[in-house]
């Protein structure tokens, strides 16, 4: 009996708990329940889903990856960059900070899969020299339109209003960054399921030395993994400076916490006990709501902190006790 | 000197999951007294010595120390009473990152009751003392992670001494050791007996054990089948009391023509494990490398798959150089490794059958890197039938089915790879009666298809119902060549425990 309760809470726990928040905050505002407020929790977690969804494949390969963080930084100060201080195009714009996140990917993967420094040392030390680049390349200032130097002249681009829709325009009358996110939990769950690729990143993480005595060449696996750790933290980095309009300094500093947080809470979704994209997103999701429904309630954002710790001791006490209860 | 110590165990029994691993057996050490205990893998000599030095509690029996009962219940009760162990993997035992003297006198700087205070100085002169005393001179102020395997072993002699342990367990000590090296040790446990200490010593090298040894105990499934003072006894007759009768199991044997050469392998070696091996295998041949736990047969099919970096030697297939950096290589030239560390290495536990036996062949079953999934199913519900994989459904986790039928799953990723070599390195080892039978005949099937196989086995009789040819290896090196029908149990077993040093 008390076993069913267990494992039921396991699997659907997070699920339910995310039905009740809902409820719960429908009931106390009429407001919450609606269309517009529904796409504006989706929006708001489109950024820290695509990040998530990186952490989740550095995490399938059992490898930590710190610097995803510092990584949305520079890419978002990059971005503006192009555009305010280089009057780039607009293909410029955007495949510049994916090239920048791939090569935060390469070092990662070099430190680690080469030199062999533990996964969670050396991406923490990547992330304070990526965050100290993206200081050190801005100055330590936030980049706007037209914004001022120091010796007086001024930036000569602005941001291109092509590029800003990336981050507010609506398709159909949905967000596009919504639009974009659901495409990237599909495409990345699909991968995971139904390709070569994904298969034998998962049996990395399964096994890696199992995984490589079947013939999967493990170390180019992980390499890719960090590889597409950083470039989605670089998308993430570029929906930033989209949606904010300007290039904001440290912009994703509190973006890997959440992130972890989302992954980690993704655990306890449908039983899986390990790294999966659906459940990194339903934990993205679960965030979002919080953070909607806690403002509207006049809690201050502070005090969300407290909440947002509390549900990822929830969901992590849940998925630990199950795991170690099936290996007992 | 005072009076000799008496260490007497009698009507030891103990079962796991009742199967009973020893029937009521009697064992005695006296002190000053060097007493080996010999038998096969599995005799059961490491279990009668993990309940002596309380790792595991006996189900029946009991031990005395001088006339007086001593209940073991956990390491602690030995050590209390005298008794210590020395394993096989010093490391273990060993602080690496602390001096030699701190090591020597680590129970005593770990007990609660000492000083609160450490003096450096006699901790040093007590350390440099216990090493004098045993005939050493290792400097008491080095890390202990820097030492020598040998001197590893001597730290830990030390260690007994300062414990006033009575009796101690030597478990293999000399398998890690060159000649050389265990000569020294040889002294070395003379200074021991001279304490008054006694010394069970349990190794797989017949001549040192008759070298060194004051009484010899031979086990076998459980019970003691020899006991005799060491001068009454000779090689032979231990062999034999080892053997016993020569237990009649079918061997599936297909007459199959041998083919030309697949495999050749040239002066392969790495590290002391594998010291220049040369290796052919035909087409059609079933090869068995027989050698006792730690001849190095593990790491010669880790390093013919690639698994391992090699430092010399060439492995030529098919006329062709195979120059396997990974196994990934190793697969694409046609090698492939069926392993001992099943669980770990042979399988992915935490994957399903059905992922485990497609992940070789992924590429052959996928479109545009799309894995089909009717292809998958297939693959998996063929293989599942002709080898007899019991399962519930193909979706089962492979960590949840019988270790055979584990074993089948890594055999049966392997069927269809094109792989021309399949190696297996003791595949029957935890696995029940049926699923041995049936891995035998589907490595009779894989030689009846032309591959060549090379069984790496510490089972001797395994070695001459399958195979063509017996290579015995011993030391890291193949020491003897046996064809089919040549061969004994007790003449693999006298090469595999003399090595050649003693035989040329």
């Amino acid at each position: 009996m008390n076993n069913k309760v267990l494992q039921f809470s396991f699997k659907y726990g997070a699920l339910v708990f995310i039905g009740l928040v809902l409820l719960f905050f429908s009931l106390y505002n009429e407001y919450f329940f609606t269309y517009g407020n529904l796409m504006d929790i989706l929006r708001s977690i489109s950024i820290l889903t695509f990040v998530a969804i990186g952490v989740t494949i550095s995490l399938t390969v059992d490898g930590f990856d710190l610097s995803v963080g510092s990584t949305v930084s520079l890419t978002t100060v990059t971005t503006a960059t192009m555009m305010i201080w280089y009057e780039m195009p607009l293909v410029v714009v955007i495949v510049v900070p994916l090239v920048v996140g791939a090569l935060i990917g390469l070092l990662n993967a070099f430190l680690i899969v080469k030199v062999r420094i533990p996964d969670l040392l050396a991406t923490l030390a990547v992330m304070y020299i990526i965050s100290g680049i993206h200081k050190t390349y801005t100055k330590g200032y936030s980049i706007y339109n037209n914004m001022q130097f120091q010796d007086g002249t001024k930036a000569p681009g602005v941001m291109n209003p092509d590029f800003l829709w990336i981050g507010q325009g609506k398709l159909l009358g949905v967000p596009f960054p919504v639009i974009l996110m659901v495409i990237a939990v599909i495409g990345a769950h699909i991968f995971f399921k139904y390709t070569r690729f994904g298969r034998q990143t998962t049996m990395t993480g399964g096994n890696e030395e199992a995984a490589r005595l079947s013939g999967v060449r493990v170390k180019r696996i992980r390499t890719w993994a960090y590889v597409a750790s950083g470039v989605f933290a670089a998308i993430g980095g570029i929906l930033y400076t989209a949606r904010v309009g300007s290039g904001q300094i440290d912009a994703g500093a509190p973006m890997l916490m959440d992130a972890v947080a989302a992954v980690f809470v993704g655990y306890s979704v449908f039983g899986a006990g390990r790294p999966n994209v659906i459940g990194t997103f339903v934990g993205a999701v679960l965030t979002g709501i919080l953070i909607n429904g806690l403002t509207m309630l006049h809690v201050q954002y502070y005090t969300t902190d407290i909440i947002k710790g509390a549900v990822l001791v929830l969901a992590l006490a849940v998925t630990f006790i199950h795991l170690s209860r099936r290996k007992a | 000197m005072n009076s000799a110590n008496e260490l007497a165990m009698t009507g030891i029994a103990k079962s796991f999951a009742g199967v009973p691993a020893l029937h009521g057996v009697d064992f005695a050490v006296d002190g000053g007294q060097v007493h080996a205990l010999l038998g096969a893998n599995g005799a059961g000599k490491s279990t009668l010595m993990k309940i002596l030095s309380g790792a595991y509690a006996s189900d029946g029996g009991e031990i005395r120390i001088n006339g007086e009962a001593v209940p073991m219940r956990s390491p602690a009760d030995a050590k209390r009473a005298g008794i210590q162990c020395v394993y096989q993997e010093v490391d273990t035992s060993l602080v690496a990152q602390l001096s030699v003297a701190e090591n020597i006198m680590l129970d005593r700087l770990a007990s609660s009751e000492g000083r609160a205070w450490l003096r450096w100085g006699s901790l040093y002169r007590e350390a440099e003392e216990a090493l004098a005393r045993i005939g050493s001179r290792i400097s008491v102020r080095k890390r202990a992670g820097d030492l020598t395997l040998a001197e590893k072993q001597i730290v830990l002699l030390a260690r007994l001494l300062v414990e006033k342990a009575k009796f101690v367990i030597l478990d293999e000590p000399t398998a890690p050791l060159s000649l050389e090296e265990a000569d020294r040790l040889f002294g070395m446990m003379d200074e021991l007996k001279k304490e008054g200490i006694g010394i069970v010593f349990i190794s797989h090298r017949l001549p040192e054990v008759l070298r060194v040894s004051d009484r010899i105990t031979v086990m076998r499934d459980g019970r003691i089948v020899l006991s005799e003072s060491a001068d009454q006894v000779q090689q032979g007759g231990i062999v034999r009391a080892m053997l016993g009768r020569s237990f009649e199991e079918e061997y599936p044997k297909a007459d199959v023509p041998i083919g030309g050469t697949l495999l050749e392998v040239k002066d392969l070696a790495a590290g002391r494990r594998v010291r220049g091996v040369d290796l052919t295998v035909r087409a059609g041949e079933v090869v068995a490398v027989v050698g006792l736990v730690g001849a190095g047969k593990t790491e010669l099919s880790r390093l013919l798959f690639g698994a391992d970096p090699a430092e010399r030697g060439e492995v030529v297939l098919n006329g062709k150089r195979s120059s396997a950096n990974a196994p990934a290589d190793a697969i694409r030239d046609g090698i492939v490794l069926v392993p001992e560390e099943r669980r770990k290495e042979g399988i992915l536990v935490s994957a399903s059958v059905l992922h485990n036996l497609s992940l070789p062949i992924l590429r052959s079953i996928s479109r545009f890197g799309f894995i089909s999934g009717s292809g998958e199913r297939g693959h998996a519900a063929d293989l599942i039938g002709r080898l007899g994989i019991k399962t519930a459904s193909s979706g089962q986790l492979t960590g949840f089915l019988s270790g055979g039928n584990q074993q089948k799953v890594a055999i049966g990723k392997w069927m269809r790879t094109d792989a021309d070599v399949f190696l297996f390195d003791e595949p029957t080892k935890g696995v029940d009666v049926g699923a041995k039978r049936d891995i035998f005949r589907i490595i009779g099937e894989l030689a009846g298809q032309g591959k060549g196989i090379v069984y790496l086995t510490c089972e001797f009789a395994e070695a001459l119902g399958l195979a063509d040819r017996i290579l015995v290896m011993c030391d890291g090196r193949i020491v003897k060549q046996f064809a089919r029908g040549e061969a004994t149990q007790e003449d693999l077993l006298l090469y595999a425990s003399a090595g050649r040093e003693e035989l040329a």
